[in-house]
């Protein structure tokens, strides 16, 4: 009953999140050369046996800054997900199984969230506060709680009038078992899929934050900073501006097709 | 309309229940008018009807399951004479659920939750209402699916749903349901969704559940011939309220409210080959067109101007039968009883 084959979407998804999580794993230890060490004599070198990737206009190796970027990277998309998962958990599930005015309220209030626009939200909280990995990070949690309260909301909608919670209610079954157990397990495969295209999202607004000067702050290497700092380099040095601009682009696509690929296996089981 | 079982202890008695449905903030119609039920122990009593009478409704009422915009709104459903299931809250009636009355439902294919084991959803109730350790639980789940019939049970609690057949979980329903020994066990056209071999083996196995512990089981259908084989009583519905109560053998045999005679007539049967099958002329009037008098005016060959203005009552027309029918008030007053 069960197609066992896996999409080429989950396939190549996987393979990408998984070597960008193994290469930030791998800078928690090991960096060919130091991360914050300025060699000016060695500036905006191109890719060597040395310097694979080059160096920047400090003299600091490229892939090195690349690497301990992805800590940053999955740092921010790990707990800005978090935050909008537990918000949109707590706001999804009221708002899909207590209805009424309730629902009314919560889901007028994630609309209304979510008519502004997100970089306007993050600069707004950074501005109020001192910009920082901190503050990006809850902006950019917060503002993926609404996509996560209404996927959330509409499966726990969907599956609150189906036959199997009313045949758990018929044996005597509280709200809190029907809500924990039967219900959000089984809609466990769309949180994912939105967990995993919310995770891309964090990382891009990121690097666009960074890239504003308005994210993560120096010397704590961040690829959005490192596509800001080489762009007056490009003509010179394109290795600087590709390096990171690659990684994103991997780590953004990896991320939406694992996404994918979840979606398809879930579709296929049916 | 008093013909209850006097025989044992009454398991479940319905007086006079009404179930209002809001139609909007200050409009309501009833969906359920004074309907009145009494079962005893190990009895098996069939609600007729057909869709929309009412009976489903009836069955979820008497868990405290109706839906958001129905409420009780007159009557009393009692428990064993101790329990006042009208007046119980969600808490309250939690408890009850499961462990004195459960339910199985129609579809056995959506009234089990695909993402968890069979064991699991079989355990389930018995840890809610009986507190059983895991280990208990799971000695107890592989003697109920032996006495459902389940095959290698031991297998069984590890698999899940979708690996099992329609009427493999529809035994695996009636394993949940009969879990806490109840003393009820109502049944909501349990045998609907399965092909008819299955349907013997499950109308079987609660016939055998009934005999074994005692249990009572009110059975709602609008298969007649299934209702005529298992039941002892019959409640016939229309539109919300009884038209003709009475024994099994009484309602099939000698049927006196002319609602039973047209849905009697019109059971197919190898006699009947060849001519055009019978069908009541007309459709069940809406919630909102139900008019002052009897519900099935409209339908009826021999309604009168009464019928259209005046609600008729129950008359006894049999030691163990009344019908709602005026043409009865004559027989009744030749003196039958």
């Amino acid at each position: 009953m069960m197609n066992r084959k896996y999409s080429l979407s989950l396939v190549l998804g996987m393979t990408f999140v998984s070597l960008l999580l193994a290469i930030m794993l791998i800078s928690l230890f090991y960096t060919p050369h130091a991360v914050n060490v300025m060699k000016i004599a060695d500036r905006l070198q191109g890719p060597s046996w040395n310097h694979w990737l080059g160096t920047d206009n400090f003299g600091r190796d490229v892939l090195s800054r690349v690497m301990v970027g992805a800590q940053t990277a999955f740092m921010v998309g790990a707990v800005s997900v978090g935050i909008g998962l537990t918000g949109g958990l707590i706001i999804g599930t009221l708002a899909g199984y207590a209805g009424k005015w309730l629902d009314e309220l919560l889901m007028r209030g994630t609309d209304a969230l979510l008519a502004f626009p997100g970089i306007l939200i993050a600069l707004l909280l950074v501005t109020i506060y001192q910009p920082s990995m901190f503050q990006t990070m809850l902006a950019i949690g917060i503002l993926s709680i609404p996509s996560f309260a209404r996927v959330i909301r509409s499966g726990v909608l969907q599956h609150r009038e189906a036959e199997y919670v009313k045949a758990a209610r018929g044996i005597g079954a509280g709200h809190m078992n029907i809500i924990f157990i039967q219900i959000l397990p089984n809609i466990a495969s769309s949180i994912v899929t939105t967990a995993a295209l919310s995770f891309s999202t964090a990382i891009l607004v990121e690097a666009a934050l960074s890239y504003l000067g308005l994210g993560v702050q120096p010397p704590d290497p961040s690829w959005g900073r490192m596509l800001n700092e080489s762009q007056s380099f490009l003509g010179k040095a394109p290795w600087f501006t590709l390096a990171p601009g690659l990684v994103i682009t991997l780590t953004v696509l990896g991320f939406n097709l694992l996404s994918d690929g979840v979606r398809d296996v879930r579709d296929k089981r049916g | 309309m008093e013909l209850g079982t006097k025989q044992d202890e009454q398991v479940l008695d319905i007086r006079n229940l009404r179930i209002e449905l809001q139609t909007s903030r200050r409009t309501a119609v009833n969906v359920l008018e004074d309907v009145s039920l009494q079962i005893g122990k190990g009895e098996i009593v069939g609600v007729v009807g057909e869709s929309g009478c009412g009976k489903s409704i009836l069955s979820l009422s008497v868990l405290g399951l109706l839906p958001p915009a129905m409420r009780i709104s007159g009557g009393e459903l009692w428990y064993k004479d101790e329990l006042p299931l009208h007046a119980y809250d969600n808490r309250r009636l939690q408890r009850v659920r499961g462990k004195e009355i459960s339910m199985v439902f129609q579809d056995p294919m959506s009234s089990l939750n695909h993402g968890l084991t069979v064991g699991f959803q079989v355990t389930e109730s018995l840890r809610l209402h009986l507190g059983c350790s895991k280990s208990e639980a799971r000695e107890r789940a592989i003697m109920l699916f032996r006495k459902v019939g389940l095959p290698r049970p031991e297998k069984l609690l590890h698999e899940y749903p979708y690996q099992l057949s329609g009427g493999m979980r529809q035994r695996v329903m009636i394993a949940i349901a009969i879990s806490c020994n109840p003393g009820l066990l109502i049944a909501d056209e349990p045998t609907t969704a399965l092909d008819v071999t299955i349907q013997a083996q499950i109308l079987d196995l609660m016939r055998s559940i009934r005999e074994d512990d005692g249990t009572a089981i009110l059975l709602i259908s609008h298969d007649l011939g299934m209702i005529a084989d298992m039941c002892d009583r019959i409640i016939v519905m229309y539109a919300g309220k009884v038209v003709e109560h009475g024994t099994a053998s009484e309602i099939f045999d000698h049927p006196r409210h002319p609602y039973t005679i047209g849905l009697l007539n019109s059971i197919p049967t190898p006699a009947k080959k060849g001519n055009r099958l019978y069908s009541i002329p007309g459709t069940v009037p809406a919630l909102h067109e139900r008019g002052a008098g009897c519900r099935f005016a409209s339908r009826c060959e021999y309604a009168a101007d009464r019928c259209r203005q005046e609600q008729p009552p129950l008359i006894q027309v049999g030691k163990q039968h009344t019908a709602a029918c005026f043409l009865l008030e004559e027989v009744n007053a030749n003196a039958v009883v």
